[in-house]
Parts: C-alpha cells; sequence; structure tokens
C-alpha cells in the first residue's frame, strides 16, 4: 500500500516538475499557460490521491481539496487566457527562415 | 512519519518545481508571464501543504492548504481583471 502512495507521490511530483519546466522553455505566454496549469493539476491531484493513500482517516478533506482545484485552476487558466488575448498581444509564430541564396551571393 | 527515499524524493522534485517558476517570475519579460508563474507555483504550493502535513502528522495544514487556493484563485481572478481593462 506504501508502495503504490510513493509512486503516486513520485508521478505527482515529477508532473509538477515538468509543468514548471515547461513554464521555462515555452516561447510564449499561451503557450505557458498551457503548460503550467495543466501539468501542475494533475500534479497536484496525484500527489493528493498518493496522501490520501497514506493517510485513510483523510479522505474527505482531501477530496474538497481536489474537487475545488478541479474547479478552480481551468476557470483561472480560461479567464486569464482571455484577459491576455483581450488585451491585444498575439500568439507566437515560427521565424521564418532567411533564404540561402542571399547569405551565398554575400559570401 | 518519517519519509523514505521515494517521498524525500518526491519533495525534493516540489522543491525543483518551485524553484524554476520563481525563476520564471523574476525574468518574466511581462506582466501576464509572471501572473501565470504565480498561479503554477500557487498549485504546486497546494500540493506541497498536503505532503506538509503527511511530514508533521498533523490534519491542520489540509485546511490551510484550501484556504490558500481560494485566496490565490481570488487573486488571480482579480489580477486577470485589471490586465483586461488596461487595453482593450
Amino acid at each position: 500500500m506504501r508502495l503504490i502512495a510513493d509512486i503516486l507521490l513520485l508521478l505527482g511530483a515529477i508532473f509538477c516538475f515538468l509543468g514548471a519546466l515547461g513554464l521555462i522553455r515555452m516561447p510564449d505566454i499561451y503557450n505557458r499557460i498551457q503548460a503550467g496549469t495543466k501539468a501542475a493539476t494533475l500534479g497536484s491531484i496525484a500527489i493528493m490521491l498518493g496522501i490520501g493513500m497514506l493517510y485513510p482517516e483523510w479522505w474527505s478533506k482531501l477530496l474538497c481539496i481536489i474537487g475545488f482545484l478541479l474547479f478552480t485552476s481551468p476557470v483561472s487558466s480560461s479567464v486569464l487566457a482571455r484577459a491576455v488575448y483581450l488585451s491585444g498581444i498575439k500568439p507566437w509564430s515560427k521565424p521564418k527562415q532567411p533564404l540561402k541564396n542571399s547569405a551565398g551571393e554575400k559570401s | 512519519m518519517t519519509f523514505n527515499l521515494l517521498e524525500l524524493l518526491a519533495a525534493g522534485f516540489i522543491g525543483a518545481a518551485l524553484l524554476l517558476g520563481l525563476i520564471r517570475l523574476i525574468i518574466g519579460p511581462d506582466a501576464p508571464d509572471r501572473v501565470i508563474s504565480a498561479d503554477t507555483m500557487s498549485v504546486t504550493v497546494t500540493a506541497g501543504l498536503t505532503v506538509f502535513a503527511a511530514y508533521f502528522n498533523s490534519a491542520l495544514f489540509l485546511d490551510v492548504a484550501l484556504v490558500y487556493g481560494a485566496i490565490s484563485f481570488i487573486g488571480l481572478i482579480a489580477i486577470a481583471r485589471v490586465i483586461e481593462g488596461s487595453n482593450s
């Protein structure tokens, strides 16, 4: 039982870490919203399930926290994405590669 | 309860996630980057408080985690309203 709880805890912590890594790596605010919110929410839920397996008498409070997190995290990310879009920030697109011929003609 | 190796590793990963979020919070080039970093960090802190509750063997930290999540959600909605209203 404790091994399953530990595996859930480690999986959730790795998901939280990957979400924060995506927050560093991604080039745009919209990509950062995607990477940060979803991975961190999944990781937190996995961590709380693992804690609930370690302490079975805490299930009620942990279910309250999980429900609250599932309810508020998508709402906050959606509200923030809408606010950023309405404030006029354009989505990131891949920069165009310069043609190789023009670089070759110069040299 | 005393943590074994896997649980200590999980706590270390949570700390590393908070550190990466703090880096983005400091170097974020614009205000929305900092806000989304603070949101991710608050979700991670909510998970870390339950790990604290397991480490110190007291259920009081679960109430702290719930209230912390509620307050961070309200703050994020307020900041999103400010960002939206400044330019549109």
